[in-house]
C-alpha cells in the first residue's frame, strides 16, 4: 500500500460526496469558538475559507501579502465561472460538467474531487447572486452565459470580462463582515515563511512583517494554504507581480507532498512578448474565443511582406487565410481546450507562419462576428479588453485583428491533497490553485473560479471539521514553544544569509535566467535532452545565487528586493522539481508535452498504462533527490480514450 | 527616449522626505510605465544604492494596487487608466517626469511611493456587503433582476479601490469610493434589504477615519480609472439622507 491515502470515500461517484459528508464529524458550536485557523492568501480560495470558517465561529487569522486581501490574484480572472446549472436548456448536467473536466484534463485528474466539484458549481453562484455579484443577465431579468473553451455547452457565468473581480469583491465583502465581527483577523502586508510542525502536525507559521520587517510567530490548531500557484517560476507568465510559489515550497520542505509540479498551463491567447525589458505578459480572455477566429496567412509571402509592415492582416482576402483551428478540430473549432490551442498556434509559429516581426504571433479576429452581429454587440461583450488590448499594443482591434501567443499561465500541479484537501501533514490543508486536484494536466476556462469557491465556501468549511473535532481539548498553541523559535531562527539566518552575499546581481537579473531556462526547456515542448540540460543550468543559477545575488537594504524594514529574493530562492529549488517530474512523465498529456510521445498529427499520446498516475514527490533534505510516490488514478466511471474534439 | 525622473523619497512615515533627482536613457516607447520604473531599479541596485519602493501588482489594472502621481495628475497622463497601463509613448523625449505618492490624511505614507490604503478596508468593513452567511441561499434565477439594474450596479462595482479619487480631492473625501459600493449593492434587491443601514454606517466609519468632505468639485469622477460616474453619489445621498429621516 501506497503511504498516499486519498481517503475517497466507497459508493457510486455520484454518492460519494454526499455519504461523506454524512460520515464525517462536525464540530460543536462552543467548540469553534476555541479552535484557531490560519489561512494563507485572500484570493477565491482563502478568501472563501476564511469567511465561510469565520460564519462558523472558528477564529480565523488570514494573512496576505498585499495591502488588502482584494489585490489578491483572483482579481484578474476574466471570462467566467463554470455552473452546470444547464439555464440554457443545452441538455448540460454534473456529469456532463464532471466529465468534460475529466476529459479536458486528458485523464490525469481524480474522478471524485472532479465529480464534487460539479456538484457544488451550482451553490456557487446562489451563494455569489446572495452577496449580490452583479452577474450579466438577459433582458428578461435572467442569468446569461457563454461559452468556454473544451465544452460543447454555454454554461459559463460572467459579469463583463471582470469576473475574477466581481466573485473575488463578493468574498472580500463576505471576509470584511467577519473581521467586523471578529471572528476573522486580518495580517496585511504579511508573508509567510514557514510552516511550523509540533509532534507532526501544523501548528502555525512564522511570517514576516512586510512594514517593518520583523519576524513574527502565529500559532493555530490548523493551517490552510490558499497561496495559488506558481507560475512566476517562468518570470514572464500572466501571473501577478507578487503571485509567488514559497508558501507551498516551504510546506514541501515540511513534508507536505508535492504532486504533478510539471503540470503547467501555457493559455493560447495573450499579447505576444516584445523586446527583453518587459517584466509580465497580458492575457487576454478565453471569452474572446466566443467570437473570435483564430488564423495565420496560408501563403509564406503574406507573412513576410506583414513582417515587413507591407501587407495588413485586412488585406489578405478570406481564401488566403488559414483557420487552423477550424481546419484541424471542426467540432470544437476556436473552442478547443487550451492546450491544444497552444499547442496549434506553437505548431504554424514554428513553421514560419508567425505573424509579427519575432515570428511568435498569430492573429485572433473580430471581422466576422462584427459584421455578423455589428460593432455595438461586440464592444457589449468585450469593450473592456478590447481597450486593454488597445492600450498596450497601440492597435485598434476592431480595424485590425488582435495578435496573440501561449503565455505561462495557470498551474495545475500543487501541493498534493486528500479528498478533505488535507496534505501529507495532518493538519495542514491546501485549497485552490494551491492543490493538485481537480484540472489534471489541463484546466478548462472557467474552471479556476468555480474550484478557489468550490474548496474554500463549500468543501473545505465541513472537511476540516472532521479533523479540528480530534483537536477540542487541544490548549491555545503556544508560541513559545522550541519549534517556533527554531523555525522563526531558521527563516532569520535565511534572510541574513542573503542580505550578507552583496554579489554582482540583482533579483530580476537572475530571475530572467531561471526564467529563460524554464521557457526553453520545460515551457510548451519539452523533451528528454532538454530537461535533463535544464536541471543541470538549474543547479548551476541556484549555485550562482547563493554567491552572486545583490540585494539592498536591511531587513528590519520595507524591503521588496529582499521578498523578491526569498521568493527566487524558492522557485529556483522548485523550477528543478518541475523539470524532474517532466522527465520522469515519459508521456504527453494535456499541458505537458514531450516531443519524443506524439501521435502521427502532432498530437499528445498519452501512456495510460504506466502513467495513469498522480505523481507525488517527497522532500528527502538539502541536496537529496526528492523521491517519487505515485497514486494511482482509478477511472471508474469514465473510459479513457484520446481526446477528440474533430468530431 | 531620455527622461528626468523627479521622485518623491521618503525612508518611513515619521522622514519628512524630498524629491530626488534620476536619469533614464535608451527606454522603448513601447514599454510601460512600471517597467521604466524597473529598469531605472535594477540600475540602482547595480549602482549599490537603494531602489524605489513602489507598490503594483496584476500589471493589468484590476488588481488595484498600482497609484502614483505622475506629473500632477493620479494614474499619469493618459484617460481611464491605471498607472500600470501607461506607456512611455504618452511621454516626450528628454521631459521630466515628477512621481508622487498619493498625498492625503488618509493615506499616510510607508514609504518613498508607498502609502497605507486599509482605509478602505475598514469602510467596506462597516457595512459594504450583504449581510448573508454561506450556504442556503435561493436558487440564483429566483429573483429576476432587470437587464438595466444588474449593469448598472456592475458599473459601480468596477471600483478598484485603487485611491486616485481621494488622492485627486483637494479635501480628500472618500466619497466616490463609498458611494460606488453603497450604490452598487443598493440596485440589486438583494442588497436592497439593508441599504439604508450600510449607508449610513460606511459614512459614518468614514468620517471616523478624517476623510474630507465632499464639495462637488467632479475631480474624483474625472480621474477614476475605471469612469465610476458622481452620479453614484447622489444615489448614496439619497441613501443616506433617506436613512436619517427615518432616525
Amino acid at each position: 500500500m501506497s503511504i498516499l491515502d486519498s481517503k475517497i470515500p466507497e459508493g457510486p461517484l455520484a454518492q460519494k460526496w454526499s455519504k461523506h459528508k454524512a460520515e464525517i464529524k462536525v464540530v460543536s458550536p462552543a467548540n469553534k469558538r476555541k479552535l484557531d485557523v490560519i489561512v494563507i492568501g485572500t484570493g477565491l480560495g482563502g478568501g472563501a475559507a476564511a469567511a465561510a470558517l469565520g460564519e462558523l465561529g472558528y477564529n480565523v487569522k488570514m494573512f496576505c501579502i498585499s495591502d488588502s486581501p482584494r489585490r489578491a490574484h483572483s482579481i484578474a480572472a476574466q471570462g467566467g465561472i463554470n455552473a452546470a446549472k444547464n439555464y440554457q436548456n443545452d441538455n448540460d448536467s454534473v456529469y456532463r460538467l464532471f466529465y468534460d473536466t475529466v476529459k479536458g484534463g486528458d485523464y490525469r485528474a481524480r474522478e471524485a474531487n472532479v465529480y464534487r466539484l460539479a456538484e457544488v458549481s451550482n451553490l456557487i453562484i446562489d451563494q455569489c447572486v446572495a452577496q449580490g455579484v452583479p452577474f450579466a443577465r438577459d433582458y428578461g431579468g435572467l442569468l446569461d452565459n457563454r461559452s468556454f473553451g473544451g465544452a460543447q455547452v454555454s454554461r459559463t457565468f460572467y459579469a463583463r470580462g471582470q469576473t475574477g473581480q466581481q466573485l473575488l469583491l463578493g468574498a472580500y465583502a463576505a471576509v470584511n463582515r467577519q473581521i467586523e465581527k471578529g471572528s476573522v483577523k486580518s495580517y496585511l502586508r504579511h508573508e509567510m515563511l514557514d510552516v511550523v510542525l509540533i509532534d507532526g502536525k501544523a501548528r502555525g507559521i512564522i511570517a514576516r512583517n512586510l512594514v517593518t520587517g520583523a519576524v513574527e510567530r502565529f500559532g493555530a490548531h490548523a493551517v490552510v494554504i490558499a497561496s495559488g500557484g506558481y507560475s512566476n517560476v517562468f518570470f514572464l507568465s500572466t501571473n501577478a507581480m507578487n503571485s509567488n510559489g514559497s508558501a507551498a515550497w516551504q510546506i514541501f520542505k515540511k513534508g507536505a507532498m508535492f504532486a504533478n509540479p510539471c503540470f503547467t498551463q501555457i493559455h493560447p491567447t495573450c499579447i505576444p512578448v516584445h523586446g527583453d525589458q518587459q517584466s509580465k505578459l497580458t492575457l487576454m480572455s478565453e471569452s474572446l474565443r466566443n467570437d473570435g477566429r483564430i488564423w495565420v496567412p496560408k501563403k509564406k509571402e503574406d507573412v513576410e511582406k506583414i513582417r515587413k509592415k507591407q501587407l495588413k492582416a485586412s488585406q489578405i482576402p478570406e481564401e488566403d487565410r488559414d483557420y487552423y483551428l477550424e481546419r484541424r478540430y471542426p467540432a470544437f473549432g476556436n473552442l478547443v481546450p487550451r492546450d491544444v490551442a497552444s499547442r496549434a498556434a506553437k505548431e504554424r509559429c514554428d513553421a514560419g507562419f508567425g505573424v509579427n516581426e519575432t515570428g511568435l504571433a498569430v492573429y485572433l479576429d473580430f471581422s466576422t462576428a462584427i459584421n455578423r452581429l455589428g460593432k455595438k454587440v461586440i464592444e457589449e461583450r468585450y469593450g473592456n479588453l478590447f481597450q486593454m488590448y488597445e492600450k498596450i499594443v497601440d492597435t485598434n482591434p476592431y480595424e485590425e485583428p488582435m495578435m496573440i501567443y501561449p503565455a505561462v499561465h495557470y498551474t495545475m500541479g500543487g501541493i498534493w491533497v486528500d479528498y478533505n484537501l488535507m496534505t501529507t501533514v495532518p493538519g495542514l490543508y491546501a485549497i485552490g490553485e494551491a492543490n493538485f486536484s481537480d484540472h489534471g494536466a489541463n484546466r478548462l476556462g472557467a474552471s479556476a473560479l468555480m474550484q478557489g469557491l468550490a474548496d474554500g465556501y463549500f468543501v473545505l468549511p465541513y472537511t476540516i471539521g472532521d479533523y479540528l473535532a480530534k483537536e477540542i481539548q487541544s490548549p491555545k498553541v503556544d508560541t513559545d514553544a522550541p519549534e517556533f523559535a527554531e523555525a522563526e531562527k531558521a527563516v532569520n539566518d535565511k534572510i541574513n544569509k542573503i542580505l550578507a552575499i552583496q554579489g554582482s546581481q540583482s533579483v530580476d537579473d537572475l530571475h530572467k535566467k531561471l526564467g529563460h531556462i524554464m521557457w526553453e526547456y520545460v515551457g510548451m515542448a519539452r523533451n528528454k535532452a532538454g530537461l535533463e540540460k535544464a536541471i543541470a543550468e538549474i543547479k548551476k543559477l541556484r549555485e550562482e545565487f547563493w554567491k552572486d545575488v545583490k540585494v539592498t537594504g536591511i531587513t528590519a524594514d520595507f524591503n521588496q528586493e529582499l521578498e523578491k529574493a526569498l521568493r527566487l530562492a524558492d522557485f529556483l529549488e522548485l523550477g528543478e522539481l518541475m523539470a524532474m517530474d517532466a522527465l520522469n512523465r515519459n508521456e504527453s498529456c494535456g499541458g505537458h508535452f514531450r516531443e519524443e510521445y506524439q501521435t502521427p498529427e502532432g498530437e499528445a499520446l498519452r501512456d495510460d498504462e504506466n502513467y495513469t498516475y498522480v505523481a507525488v514527490w517527497e522532500y528527502k533534505g538539502e541536496g537529496q533527490k526528492p523521491v517519487l510516490h505515485k497514486e494511482e488514478l482509478k477511472f471508474e466511471t469514465v473510459k479513457l480514450a484520446q481526446r477528440n474534439y474533430k468530431e | 527616449m531620455n527622461l528626468k525622473l523627479k521622485i518623491w523619497r521618503q525612508k518611513n512615515a515619521k522622514d519628512k522626505g524630498r524629491f530626488e533627482v534620476y536619469q533614464v536613457n535608451d527606454i522603448s516607447p513601447d514599454t510601460s510605465f512600471l517597467e521604466m520604473l524597473d529598469i531605472l531599479n535594477n540600475h540602482l541596485i547595480h549602482q549599490g544604492k537603494e531602489p524605489v519602493a513602489f507598490d503594483h501588482d496584476c500589471r493589468e489594472g484590476i488588481c488595484g494596487m498600482c497609484s502614483l502621481y505622475i506629473n500632477g495628475r493620479a494614474h499619469g497622463p493618459d484617460d481611464d487608466i491605471t498607472t500600470c497601463q501607461l506607456h512611455m509613448r504618452k511621454f516626450k523625449d528628454g521631459e521630466t517626469i515628477t512621481i508622487e505618492p498619493w498625498r492625503s490624511a488618509g493615506f499616510p505614507v510607508i514609504k518613498d511611493l508607498v502609502v497605507n490604503r486599509g482605509a478602505f478596508d475598514s469602510i467596506l468593513q462597516a457595512g459594504g456587503y450583504v449581510s448573508v452567511n454561506t450556504g442556503g441561499a435561493p436558487d440564483a434565477n429566483a429573483i429576476p433582476i432587470p437587464k438595466k439594474d444588474a449593469d448598472e450596479s456592475m458599473d459601480a462595482a468596477a471600483c478598484i479601490g485603487c485611491g486616485a479619487c481621494v488622492a485627486t480631492c483637494k479635501n480628500g473625501s472618500a466619497m466616490l469610493f463609498v458611494a460606488a459600493r453603497v450604490s452598487s449593492l443598493a440596485r440589486l434587491p438583494q442588497g436592497k434589504v439593508e441599504a439604508a443601514r450600510r449607508a449610513k454606517a460606511m459614512v459614518a466609519r468614514m468620517d471616523d477615519l478624517g476623510f474630507g468632505n465632499c464639495t462637488n468639485t467632479t475631480a474624483c469622477e474625472q480621474e477614476c480609472p475605471k469612469g465610476i460616474s458622481i452620479a453614484h453619489i447622489a444615489r448614496l445621498n439619497r441613501e443616506f439622507l433617506g436613512a436619517k429621516l427615518k432616525d
